[in-house]
């Protein structure tokens, strides 16, 4: 009773830290926002599948608590930190646009949401709240240029495809545990992040992630 | 209509300048200081009301008529606010667009006085106002819609009446984002900190306060008075969505009312206290946020 | 023996790392890969039992895509372990001093074998999970390979390849769990990704979530695919990667996620909506023919132009499978005499790349005149790639286009005809006069003995595009035939 009660705040939290990570425009605000995420999700087994819950999927939580919420957004706060682009960046998508954009995924997520029924779904919120991660992450993409934001937007997209795979996909535990290779690549980029700074000429300068190449 | 309709107007009339000093006072312990007293604002406008006033020139009607209509402006906006479950004087359907309407109202006449005198401050200061608040604006509509949706009826008086802590327990979240949208206007609305900055004494930084610098006298205290009694009514608003208790008997209902809010003052002074004003830049960015907590508890609630 | 083709290039990936001799290390490379494709012939021999509880099976589509594989990691092996030598010979200075070191060869030579791997485990997976780890760590294991050369702009172009895969490689997950649940009321016992129990059961498949899951991994195997609007980062890392790897990807990796679309595509089509995929598929495929018309003609960069090329071939296998019937036949006939083709021309890239040192088609004279092998090679590899006669190529987009008649398609005839016309073009422009005329003689250089090693494999390759333009083996026949049977075609 009571993790079901749970469930749907900590849900909207989920999708407030995103809309953080949308409005902000300083990294060190947005690993912050990333680092809640990570917890949250990491909750999310326990109190999704509160009733039924499983060696494997308390594992999972576990798992992702500490590999989301602490080991990556450490990994590139130290990037970061490194690199000494700790002060705001400039965001070409403005101030304003990110927040529009979050509500029309908004909308967006929650009619993907009412198209694609989940059968037994913990929350009718789950599936909104893991397409608007998604949405978000994509937006992040692909609209903000500096390298840091695209780690940040690919971190919080696979966040997204998680919540979904942990609120919905209980039953083949094997999927959802592959899923770790996602964070392969975050951490393979965060490495790539810290090599362009650390051999950058100054690591002052944000790097554009790919002046010469042409199309 | 039942003689307890009177008593949330006339307790507004009568305290509502005791929520600025409350809030002068909270601000004042959290420096380490002692502050004015707490019955500092009755006292100013007692002192501006003995004052005569100075009119440029150049300043047409327009300037003088702003105050005293912006003034009867929030005080018909008592007739409709809601206020500790209590019946409102004149509530009908569809008020809360009404309410929204009066208020805007009294801003557009303060900003008409302000270009009326064609000072470049006053200029800047009336620009900036309309900005911020029409992007204020679909924030407390989206907030009280979410009120509407989930209570079911369309007077404000009524809505917030009919809401109860068991509609906390269903549906918080939503509630509590609307809440947040609203807390969020009410700062802005009211040129509270994050958003402008009360006490400043640098034109280039003030909004509110660069609008009224030209007004003196009788006419700067029907200004305080009234921004006074706004901050009242969102106010009332907001802790009518946030303490939904009435216990019943009028005077426990009036009793707890009231300290909700002091208590918002005293929050507020908390808040104007720990936080730095907002690059200007970045207001507008925490107004449509709001705008969008709104939508999200718009959202939740439609389901 | 599925376990022995998955162990050799993943051990001999680990000794890599170990080895300290570079000639020993060196020599791994095309020991591996022979071995590899030994097994990998006996396959044809004597079909491999299913193994891991059916986890790994060989069928149709995947004895094909892992024999192009191997065979090509056998190619690409034998010019790398040239490429090495003289590349370590050379140690140039990169080229805007920014301190950037190069990968350390070990980690190449391991990289390149645990992509090899992992292509063998795309081609005999037959659970989705276990699909989808495989592609993802194809994509993860081509990295170091394209900023071997360890230069900013290399770096680029390895960052924007992992971070378009990536994106790719979790929106491809989202639609298996998407999948996962489209198949939660199918009846089987326990909810199983496996392609039989999916085949078997795909009557009472969700038609809703199994569409979206169609979507999801359509856009997600089709970025690591290069399918049209996800494709940006191949043109970038073609022309930072070694040509030799390029060989390899677009041989080959392009193909896996190739598969991997094949693959649902096949469950869509026994659940019934074989129709909604071969839709999206032939907008996809019409959509990367386009991309590729308008980006090639006046293309600077020989490595781009080629690689835009490789966009274009990905666009007309997903157009085959999407119009179905004959033309699912052409499209992994296709699929064949592309990959062929392709890494013969990306092996006389890098060798032309070696002989003149730009990769600016305009600086490139006379290569018939510098090295006459090369520059036939080049010559015959342009218009196999553009679908000449007697190229393998001619027949496959012959039997595609025959398809897309017989359906009365005409605005996709028109596209297909319109778009390899305008190819063909452009890339005559670009690539005939690289061949000819005389060589600039700042730029260019002579070495009879890498001349050799480096035209034996794309001769071999070479040869073999145009056996298949005039004759095609009766034991390929049919496994293509029955791979296209499986996706529904005749």
């Amino acid at each position: 009773m009571l993790a079901e009660l749970l469930l749907h705040p900590v849900l909207v939290l989920l999708v407030l830290t995103n809309l953080k990570l949308l409005g902000s425009s300083q990294p060190g605000s947005c690993i912050r926002a990333t680092r809640w995420q990570g917890c949250l999700l990491g909750l999310l087994p326990f109190l999704a599948h509160s009733e039924d819950l499983t060696w494997r999927l308390a594992a999972a939580g576990l798992g992702t608590l500490a590999l989301k919420g602490f080991v990556l957004p450490s990994l590139l706060s130290r990037a970061l930190r490194d690199a000494d682009t700790t002060r705001e960046v400039e965001t070409p998508a403005g101030y304003i646009w990110p927040l529009l954009a979050a509500m029309g995924a908004w909308g967006l997520a929650f009619w993907l949401g009412e198209q694609l029924p989940l059968a037994h779904a913990p929350s009718n919120l789950l599936v909104p709240a893991a397409f608007f991660a998604i949405l978000s992450g994509l937006f992040l993409i692909a609209g903000q240029k500096p390298a840091v934001s695209q780690v940040l937007g690919f971190l919080v997209l696979e966040n997204g495809v998680f919540t979904f795979g942990i609120g919905a996909v209980p039953e083949t535990p094997v999927v959802v545990e592959l899923g770790v290779l996602l964070d392969l690549f975050v951490a393979v980029l965060v490495m790539g992040i810290a090599r362009f700074h650390i051999h950058g000429e100054s690591g002052r300068r944000e790097p554009d992630p790919w002046p010469g190449l042409k199309d | 209509m039942s003689w307890t309709a009177l008593i949330p107007p006339l307790l507004a009339l009568g305290f509502a300048p005791l929520l600025p000093g409350i809030i002068n006072r909270t601000k004042a312990k959290c420096a380490g200081r002692d502050g004015p007293p707490l019955r500092q604002a009755y006292f100013d406008l007692w002192k501006l009301l003995h004052k005569g006033a100075v009119y440029s020139p150049t300043a047409s009607w327009v300037f003088r008529a702003g105050p005293v209509l912006g003034l009867a402006a929030v005080i018909t906006a008592l007739a409709v606010a809601p206020w500790g479950g209590f019946p409102a004087l004149a509530g009908f359907r569809g008020d809360w667009v009404f309410l929204a309407c009066l208020l805007g109202l009294r801003r557009f006449l303060a900003v008409l006085a302000a270009l009326d005198t064609g000072s470049s401050c006053a200029g800047m200061g009336a620009s900036r106002a309309i900005h911020f608040s029409a992007l204020a604006e679909p924030a407390l509509f989206l907030a009280l819609a979410v009120v509407a949706r989930k209570t079911g009826p369309y007077s404000l008086a009524e809505m917030f009446a009919s809401l109860s802590p068991w509609h906390w327990v269903q549906s918080g979240s939503a509630l509590a984002l609307a809440a947040g949208a609203l807390f969020i206007v009410c700062l802005a609305d009211n040129s509270r900190l994050p958003v402008d900055d009360p006490d400043t004494q640098r034109e280039p930084a003030m909004i509110h306060e660069a609008m009224v610098l030209d007004h003196g006298g009788p006419d700067l205290a029907f200004l305080f008075y009234g921004a006074a009694l706004k901050l009242w009514v969102l106010g009332s608003v907001l802790v009518s969505l946030v303490f939904p208790v009435h216990p019943g008997p009028w005077w426990a209902d009036a009793l707890l009312a009231l300290g909700g809010m002091l208590a918002l003052a005293v929050v507020i002074g908390v808040v104007e206290s720990v936080m730095a004003r907002l690059r200007m830049l970045m207001v507008p960015q925490l107004l449509v946020g709001a705008t969008a907590l709104g939508v999200l508890a718009l959202l939740l609630i439609a389901r | 023996m599925l376990l022995a083709l998955l162990l050799i290039p993943f051990l001999t990936g680990l000794a890599a790392l170990v080895v300290r001799p570079p000639g020993l290390r060196r020599a791994l490379l095309p020991a591996a890969a022979a071995a590899h494709s030994a097994v990998c012939a006996a396959a044809w021999f004597h079909p491999p039992a299913p193994a891991g509880h059916g986890w790994l099976a060989l069928d149709a589509p995947g004895q094909l895509f892992l024999s192009l594989s191997s065979g090509l990691f056998l190619a690409a092996a034998c010019y790398a372990v040239g490429y090495l030598r003289r590349e370590t010979q050379a140690a140039t200075p990169p080229e805007d001093g920014l301190g950037f070191e190069p990968v350390p060869e070990a980690i190449f030579i391991g990289s390149l074998l645990w992509l090899l791997a992992a292509m063998t485990l795309v081609a005999v997976s037959q659970h989705f999970g276990l699909l989808w780890a495989a592609i993802g760590a194809t994509s993860l294991a081509g990295a170091p390979l394209i900023c071997f050369r360890g230069c900013r702009r290399s770096w680029e172009a390895t960052w924007k390849y992992l971070l378009v895969c990536a994106v790719g490689i979790a929106l491809a997950l989202l639609g298996n769990f998407f999948l996962a649940v489209a198949s939660a009321g199918a009846g089987a016992p326990a909810r199983s990704l496996l392609l039989p129990e999916l085949l078997a059961g795909a009557a009472g498949l969700n038609p809703v979530w199994l569409k979206a899951a169609f979507l999801l991994l359509l856009v997600g195997y089709g970025a690591r695919m290069g399918l049209a609007p996800m494709h940006t980062w191949l043109p970038d890392a073609c022309s930072e990667a070694p040509s030799v790897i390029f060989a390899l990807l677009s041989g080959a990796v392009l193909n896996g996620a190739f598969l991997g679309i094949l693959r649902i595509q096949q469950v869509c089509g026994a659940a019934g909506l074989g129709g909604f995929g071969r839709e999206l598929l032939v907008l996809f495929g019409l959509l990367s023919i386009v991309v590729a018309a308008i980006c090639i003609p006046g293309q600077a960069d020989y490595k781009r132009l080629l690689a835009y090329s490789s966009v274009e071939h990905m666009g007309i296998l997903a157009l085959g499978v999407g119009l179905g019937g004959g033309a699912g036949y052409g499209a992994f006939l296709h699929t064949v005499s592309h990959s062929l083709a392709k890494a013969m021309l990306f092996l006389v890239a890098g060798h032309i790349l070696f002989l003149c040192q730009t990769q600016l088609a305009a600086q490139v004279r006379g290569v018939r005149r510098l090295d006459p092998v090369a520059g036939w090679l080049w010559i015959a590899g342009f218009f196999a790639i553009t679908g000449s006669p007697p190229f393998g190529l001619f027949v496959s987009e012959l039997v595609i286009l025959q398809a897309a008649i017989a359906q009365h398609r005409w605005v996709v005839v028109g596209v297909y005809l319109g778009g390899l016309a305008l190819i063909f073009r452009g890339m005559a422009g670009v690539m005939l006069n690289m061949a000819q005329g005389e060589p600039d003689p700042r730029h260019a250089r002579k070495d009879r003995t890498a001349c050799l090693l480096a035209n034996a494999p794309p001769l071999v390759l070479g040869a073999l595009v145009l056996v298949l333009g005039l004759y095609l083996p009766p034991g390929l026949k049919e496994v293509i035939r029955e791979a296209a049977r499986l996706l529904g075609g005749t």
